[in-house]
């Protein structure tokens, strides 16, 4: 005789349910100097996004990331990118819209800078999303997007390719300098 | 009693997940991919991803279109904003501006959602489109849109554009191309947003 366990596991779900953007790793900082994902970016998916919430600095600096082709053993991915922000203080005071080219990188494999330099007061952060391209392509450069914003307020827009044909498998978020003292990052694959 | 279908069905499967894959087209020496069904009033929002499209053509932006009459016709009405950043990979030509030569305004013409994307073998360009409520009869059809191109110039060229199909009827395909050649591979995935 069927058993609940059984009518409940022996039904195929059809291909769209859960939808197509899948919870792939989620993690937590908790005085950590970087956030890496060394596993799960691969070709199942053809689109990656990343959400960060409420990333918060033991000491003010830039958040930033880098690419792997090693499976985390070094990250250091050639990258080309743009950096440009819109900004408002608290105050009222400045306002502005503006590229900065102290935050761009031109065939560097420095990290990339993703924010302004985050505050530490206690409810200091930046939050928001990174989408990579096709990381598994090995014939392609690999396209990031990524929108945030942090305390001040900054919202920071960043856009650039991995100037390799080398398959992305692995990506390490940190601050400039200091801990991420909380905050979670969580990976997405897209169809 | 409950039957064996009233146990599969009674799930409320389709709010399981945000984002609902629809259809997903492949580029192959292809003059445009259009997506002809499936935008109808099922979903408020559709997001199309568009991964390493890679032009026939050297220095080609890309370009999109909408109809109302199931792709018979591109021609909606629209108009837009367009703006880009930019930084070369040798280090020159940073620059954040707005492009009046890539916008339009009241034209029934293709409007541009990407830069000018080369043609080496490794170049191609990334990115999104939001397309909110097509299947309105009331208002006008917004989209916004955002891309990275490995411009033909070594450039990696960031494109930000928005606008409106300036119609109240209702949107049931879109079409998108390279301003000139082919597109020679690339996927384009129109995925369904549930609210």
């Amino acid at each position: 005789m069927s058993t609940y366990t059984d009518i409940r596991y022996d039904y195929n779900l059809p291909s769209s349910v859960g939808g197509a953007m899948k919870l792939i790793s989620e993690q937590t900082a908790s005085a950590s100097s970087s956030i890496s994902f060394t596993s799960g970016i691969d070709s199942t998916y053809r689109t990656y996004m990343f959400k960060f919430i409420n990333i918060h600095p033991s000491s003010a600096g830039t958040f930033t990331f880098n690419m792997s082709t090693d499976g985390g053993s070094t990250y250091a991915v050639t990258k080309t990118s743009t950096f440009f922000y819109a900004r408002q203080n608290e105050s009222g005071t400045p306002t502005g819209l503006s590229y900065e080219t102290g935050y761009d990188l031109a065939q560097s494999t420095s990290y990339q800078i993703l924010t302004d330099s985050v505050p530490v007061n206690n409810d200091d952060s930046a939050s928001g999303y990174l989408h990579l391209f096709n990381p598994s392509s090995t014939t392609y450069v690999k396209h990031f997007l990524a929108n945030m914003n942090n305390t001040y307020s900054i919202e920071c827009f960043i856009t650039g390719y991995g100037n390799t044909t080398s398959a992305i498998n692995a990506i390490d978020f940190k601050f400039a300098s200091g801990n991420i003292d909380s905050g979670t990052i969580k990976m997405y694959g897209i169809a | 009693m409950s039957t064996y279908n009233a146990i599969r069905y009674n799930n409320p499967y389709t709010n399981a997940g945000s984002l609902i894959l629809l259809s997903t087209q492949t580029a192959s020496a292809s003059t445009s991919i259009s997506f002809t069904s499936g935008i109808d009033s099922t979903y408020k929002e559709y997001l199309f991803i568009f991964n390493n499209l890679h032009p026939a053509t050297d220095g080609t932006p890309l370009l999109f279109n909408l109809s109302t009459d199931n792709g018979s016709n591109y021609n909606v009405t629209k108009t837009t904003t367009y703006f880009y950043a930019q930084h070369s990979e040798s280090g020159t030509g940073a620059s954040l501006a707005y492009d009046t030569g890539s916008d339009v305004a009241q034209s029934t013409g293709y409007a541009r959602i990407a830069e000018s994307t080369g043609a080496d073998n490794d170049q191609v360009s990334s990115g999104y489109l939001h397309l909110f409520e097509p299947s309105s009869s009331t208002y006008v059809k917004h989209f916004i849109s955002c891309f990275n191109c490995y411009q033909s110039g070594d450039y990696s060229l960031a494109s930000y554009s928005a606008g409106y199909g300036n119609t109240v009827s209702p949107i049931n395909s879109i079409d998108f191309k390279f301003s000139s050649g082919n597109i020679d591979d690339g996927t384009i995935q129109m995925f369904g947003v549930v609210s």
